[in-house]
Parts: C-alpha cells; structure tokens; sequence
C-alpha cells in the first residue's frame, strides 16, 4: 500500500518533469536554435502561406512540378500509405493508372524511361521529394506551359538536387516546393521563408 | 547492393559497436550509485525527487515487493492515461478542439503506451489534443520503457550476486541518467533537420494548386526523440516515422535508427560489466547481431528486386517503392525498419503492409523472437530466457546437472523460463485463430490472401512482443481489435517479466557452485552456435505453419503472378 502512495507521487513529479519541463525547455531551445524549423518550414508567396517545404500538396497545373502520387490526397493532417499488398490487384491498377496518368501529361515519355517512385505512391502520402529522373520527365510540359527554356529549368534542378548527405545517406533528389518556387520567383513573385 | 547502401549500414552498425562498452559501463556505474559526470546536474534533482516519493538508494525490495511495485505503478499509469484520454477536450493545450476518446479507444491506448507497446488504433494529428500528446502519450514514453528497464536492471543485479534494489530508485534513474539527458540531444538534432516543436496550432495554407491544407504541428520533435530512444514506437501521426514532419531527411532517419539501439544494445554488456563476465556479454551480442544481419539483409534484398507483377509493366528501374519515402533510399529504410522489429520499437520509417513477403517475414523474426537485442532491459530477459532453455536442453543432451553464472539450473528456473518463453506464442497463435474464425476479427482484413491472414498476424505479434507497429491495413479501430489486443499487450507485458524477476531471484537465493572441468562454458562460440540453433527451432517449430501459410505462400504465389 505504502508502494501505491510512492507510485502516485512518483507518477506526479515525473508528470510535472517530463510531461512539462522537458517539451517547454527543448522547445524554447529549439526554436532560438531553428525558428524556421521548429514552427514547421512553412513557406510565404505575395503574402500568403502557401504551405510546407515538407510537406507535399497537389499541384496539377501544368506549368509546375508535380509531386510523388499520395494515397491521401495529399491531407496534410491524415498521413498514410495505401497499404495494398504485393499482391493485390488495386496495387496493380493504381501504379497502371499513375503511370498513364504521367505518360499523358507528359508527351514523349514511354513507360521504359519511369522510374518507380514516380508512379508509386509514398509511405507518408506527404513525400515532399522527387527523384532527379522524374523531375526531368516533367521538363519539357513545364517548359512549354511556362516559357521557360528546357536549360533554364534543368538548372533549377541542379542547383536544388539534394545529394547524398557527407555523400553516404539517401538518394539524389529534389524538393518540389523549393523548385515550385524558383519557378514562381521567376514569374515574378515573392517568396519568403516564414521565421 | 549500392555503395550508398552499405556506408549507411557501416556507419550504423559502427556506432553500435563503438557505444556499447561505454554505454555498459556508464549504466554499470549508475545503477551500483557510483559518481558519473551527470551527477551535478541531476543529483540534487533526484535527491529532491526520492525525498518526495519516500525512498532511498539503500531501501532494497525483493523480487515480490518489486514485481508488485512494477504492476502498481502501471496500473496508475493506465488508469490516469484512460481518465485524461477521455476528457481531453477540457483539458488545456487543445487548439484543434480535439474531442475526448470514446471508452474503448482509450483503453485500448492507455493499454498500449503504459505497456510500451504504443500500438495505435488512432491517427494521432486528427485524435489527440497536444496535452495528451506531450502531457499524457509523451511522459508514458519516458517512464514506460524506463519500467521495463528498470526490471531488467533488477534481474542483473540478482544475476550478478547483488540484491534487486528498488524499483522506484530505478525508474528514476533510468529516466534522469539515460533518457533524459539523451532526448535533450537528439531533440535539438531533430528540430535542426526540420521537425516541428511548438505549440502553435496546425497552419491552414493555401496551396499553389488554389487549395486548402491543413498542415499539422506541434511538439513533434520532444515526441520523437523518446519515441525511438525509448524504443516506444508511437506515432505522433498516422504515418509514424514516414511522415517529413517526423523524419524529415535522410540523417533524421538515420539519428532515429541508432536512437532506438542505443540502449537495448548497451544492455548486454552492462549485464557482461555487472556480473564480471565480459566474454558472455560478447557472446550474446554476438548471437543478437548475427540475427539482426538476418533479418537486415531480408529486408533489403527483396525490396530492390522488386515486385515481379509490377516490374511486368516495364519501368525504367526494379525496386518497390510503394509505401516508400524517397529521401531515405532502400537502405536507409532497411535499417531503420530492421532496427524498429528487432528492438520493438515499432516505428515505420514505411508502410509495412506494401512490403514483399520475404521482407515481412523479417519483421514477423523480429517480433517472434522478441530478443534480437529487443526493447531495454525486457529484450534481454528474453535472451536470458533462452540461454536458460538452451543450457537445460544441453545438459539433458550430454547428462550433467545444467548451470549457468556458477547456479544450479532446477525445475523452479526451467518451469518459469518455459512460462515466459510459452505465453508469447500462445497469445499470437490463440489471437490469431480466434480473429480468423470470427466475422468480427475477419472484417478487419484490408488485403485479400495470405496477405490478409499476415495482417491479423502481425496485429497479434505485435501486440504480445510489445513491438507496436501494424500492417496498416489492418482495421485496428474496430471494437473487437481494441479489445483483444488492449488484452494481449497486458499480458504479454506483465506474465513474462514476472516470470523473469522470479527466475532472477531464485537463482539468487542459490549458492554458488564452484567450476569444475566437467562445467559447461557459455562464453564460447560453440555455445554461441547452439544457443544460435536452439532459438532458431524452437521458433520455427512454434511458428513456421503459420508462415508456410501466410508470407511464404504468398512469395510463391507472387512469383506466379497470382493476384488476390
């Protein structure tokens, strides 16, 4: 019985310490230390929070790139997989479906040329990154909706390709959000970073 | 095998190796209450802390008065965490204006985070309020595995000839001395990658297709941190360690893998420190790390294949990417989702039910087995518990009375090793039959064939190793799952630790035996081989009819391009 007392009273010091103290403290640190960061990396046009560089969301007009194909919608608050099994005929309609999708959007590209991931869709359904082929696929519809040369567009990609980390960790890849936004800049619109 | 594949594997696994000692040698110091170079900042703190709570280094326990203490203090936990779930929307901290949890979805999570299994029947961005987030989920994080812990602890004084200690100087040892200091780190190493850490309330943006999103936030990266140093595994959203906000880069995914095995690896040779038998420390390790490079290469290999249905359609390049985040490549997600099944984590760097059959069976050995390093403390009880098993089996094979740690091992420890080895399968198995043969159970199936049986399956296992994660299609927020598996993580949880704790002390109450040159040594690699083999049979005669019928068939069935 006089155990219970200690577990009760353990239980609310502890609540007090870790339940409070500790998130307050790293988030007053984190956010001196990343305020851009911590309050989510959310990204300002003309004004306007537009949204995450985490954060995928759907962009479907031509003259943009396109993200990873999301079993959510792109529901920022409702992240997820499509959970279809290896062998599960919905598996098999959806990547067919994804990629006719891309092979109309985008004259000129044969299915050979695909790479997965531009077809399949993410565990998160919030992939914020594209592989540098995919990315590359989308050049020439982009090109033509916004005006841009094929050069001035494969150089956003260059100059946005995140590499390998210290060259060992992850894939070659692009962030849609920060090439959307070179485009945009381009167009003459403001883009800010929100602190 | 890319060069980029295998760097990311050598930098992990190198810093398991190089933490090891240290780690077991600064837990060794702490929990014999010798001075640390933490003990300026946190001695006052814990001084202060047992004063309140009524206890002192000195106020020994026995394994009773342990196990008791261990069980009480869970069940406040559980009691406290169902009331605040249940009435989170008067709770401050709510600016989503979350409403409270109905009566079976906070059981079923009170259940599942006080025994750090942190199996989710919610998506937590549109469920929880962030007081229950930090307030509630967050602390179970801290002091749940911490309890776990400090079980394990008290085993390995018994084994080493000390006697157990207190349970409530243990809980808060391990929290002040381990977790804490080390979540601090890992916190702020988050943030900087880019996960979130605020209490302001999820953005509404306006996309640049002209539309609405609304943009979760809040204290996510203090939750992750003790999510995977405590190897909790909740999710602070639905897709758990998949979702950027969580794991945003490859080298987040890469701090979170070697946050999960830090501890559970250290472990092993704070046993070898304690009881002065650094050779066994390596040896089981050993034996635990050759069972992690199993389960590693499983769950590489088939994913860069691919699926041979979807590779029909003629693609540029193999690999399976669905239910796959590009920023981490195959083999960061490998390791991470390696790392999560063999120290019961149970985050998902992935969505493991779009994994190939041969990659889940990975997952099923991490869960079956429970012991390839496992959560701290509890992952290596298992591993005692085999050792036991295996010395038994050997001394009935060549006729000697079996010891181990210079004990006699009798009927009293071979009975409870038994115990504790037998509920594990009992549960899954029992479980698993029960919810195929209900139309209750049967209507949580999201994918048709063995896949759909792999789904119940992996509900169950994951329930009773405390493991956490799911294949996701699994209707886990119908009624019959909350109950039935609130049930199996409770047992699961407490028979086998109970089992232990008295093993520990009964083997402490023996006298030593001196060693004769008839004593079996178990800190060679003959012994290493067998414990090795013996864990091998003894799951695969538990557990290969299920999976003949479940992801084996199902490989098969693949290669014929057979759709369900």
């Amino acid at each position: 019985m006089i155990n219970l007392w200690r577990s009760l009273r353990f239980t609310v010091v502890f609540a007090v310490l870790l339940g409070l103290v500790y998130p307050l403290f790293v988030m007053g640190i984190g956010n001196v230390l990343f305020p851009f960061q911590a309050q989510g990396s959310m990204v300002k046009v003309n004004g306007t929070v537009v949204g995450s560089e985490l954060i995928a969301q759907a962009t479907t007009a031509p003259g943009l790139f396109h993200p990873r194909p999301s079993a959510v919608h792109y529901a920022g608050n409702n992240s997820g997989g499509s959970n279809l099994g290896p062998t599960n005929p919905a598996l098999i309609t959806e990547v067919k479906g994804n990629l006719q999708q891309v092979l109309s959007q985008n004259p000129g590209v044969t299915a050979a040329q695909v790479p997965p991931d531009m077809v399949e869709s993410s565990a998160s359904g919030l992939d914020p990154n594209i592989s540098i082929a995919d990315a590359e696929l989308q050049i020439p519809r982009i090109a033509k909706a916004t005006g841009l040369s094929n050069g001035q567009l494969q150089n956003m990609i260059t100059e946005n390709e995140t590499g390998r980390l210290f060259g060992i960790w992850g894939v070659s890849m692009v962030n849609v959000m920060q090439l959307n936004e070179m485009i945009l800049q381009f167009q003459g619109k403001q883009v800010v970073n929100v602190g | 095998m890319s060069l980029s594949t295998v760097l990311t594997w050598i930098v992990v696994l190198a810093v398991f190796l190089i933490t090891i000692k240290p780690i077991g040698q600064y837990m060794a110091k702490v929990f014999t209450y010798q001075p640390t170079f933490l003990d300026r900042p946190f001695g006052w703190l814990e001084n202060g802390i047992f004063r309140v709570i009524g206890v002192s280094r000195e106020s020994d326990m026995t394994a009773k008065q342990y196990g008791i203490a261990f069980v009480g203090t869970n069940l406040v936990w559980v009691l406290l965490a169902y009331f605040l779930l249940r009435i989170q929307n008067i709770l401050p901290f709510n600016p989503q204006h979350m409403s409270g949890l109905n009566p079976l979805l906070a059981f079923n999570t009170a259940a599942s985070f006080t025994t750090n299994t942190n199996w989710q029947a919610y998506s937590g961005e549109n469920t929880m309020s962030y007081f229950s987030q930090f307030g509630v989920l967050s602390y179970l994080q801290f002091v749940t595995p911490a309890a776990g812990g400090a079980v394990g602890i008290a085993v390995v004084r018994a084994l080493s000839g000390r006697k157990l200690g207190n349970f409530f100087v243990d809980l808060t040892l391990v929290c002040t001395r381990l977790l804490l200091p080390l979540a601090i780190v890992v916190t702020l190493i988050l943030v900087g990658q880019g996960v979130p850490e605020t209490l302001g309330a999820y953005f509404q943006a306006h996309t640049l297709g002209g539309q609405t999103q609304l943009i979760p936030r809040g204290p996510i990266a203090s939750w992750e941190a003790i999510e995977h140093l405590g190897q909790n595994g909740g999710g602070f959203t639905n897709a758990n360690s998949a979702n950027p906000l969580e794991n945003p880069s490859a080298f987040s995914n890469i701090i979170e893998t070697i946050s999960m095995g830090l501890l559970p690896i250290g472990f092993f040779y704070f046993f070898g420190v304690m009881t002065g038998r650094r050779k066994l420390a390596w040896t089981l390790t050993a034996v635990a790390g050759s069972l992690f490079m199993i389960m590693l290469a499983l769950a590489y290999f088939p994913e860069v294949a691919g699926n041979p249905i979807v590779n029909s359609l003629g693609l540029a390049t193999h690999g399976n990417m669905v239910g796959k985040e590009l920023r981490f490549g195959m083999g960061g997600t490998s390791i991470f989702e390696t790392a999560t099944m063999a120290f019961t984590t149970g985050s998902v760097a992935s969505a493991h039910d779009s994994f190939l059959p041969l990659s889940s069976l990975s997952f099923f050995i991490g869960m079956f087995l429970n012991m390839v390093f496992g959560g701290k403390g509890v992952g290596f009880l298992n591993m005692i518990m085999f050792v036991i098993i295996t010395i038994f089996l050997m001394g009935l094979m060549v006729g000697r009375t079996p010891e181990f740690l210079g004990k006699k091992i009798e009927t009293k420890e071979v009975t409870l090793a038994s115990i504790a080895f037998l509920i594990h399968p009992l549960l899954i198995l029992v479980g698993t039959a029960i919810a195929i043969h209900s139309p209750a159970g049967l209507k949580g199936v999201y994918n048709g064939g063995p896949q759909g049986l792999g789904e119940i399956l992996y509900g169950f296992t994951s329930a009773a190793a405390n493991n956490g994660s799911a294949f996701g299609g699994l209707g886990a927020a119908l009624p019959f799952y909350e109950i039935a598996l609130g049930i199996v993580v409770i047992i699961g949880r407490y028979a086998s630790v109970m089992a232990m704790l008295l093993l520990g002390q009964s083997l402490l109450k023996k006298k030593t035996v001196p060693e004769t040159s008839g004593t079996m040594h178990t800190d060679t690699p003959l012994f290493a081989g067998i414990l090795f083999g013996a864990i091998i049979i003894l799951n695969a005669l538990t557990f290969f009819p299920i999976m003949a019928l479940g992801p084996l068939a199902e490989q098969y069935l693949m290669l014929a391009h057979h759709l369900f």
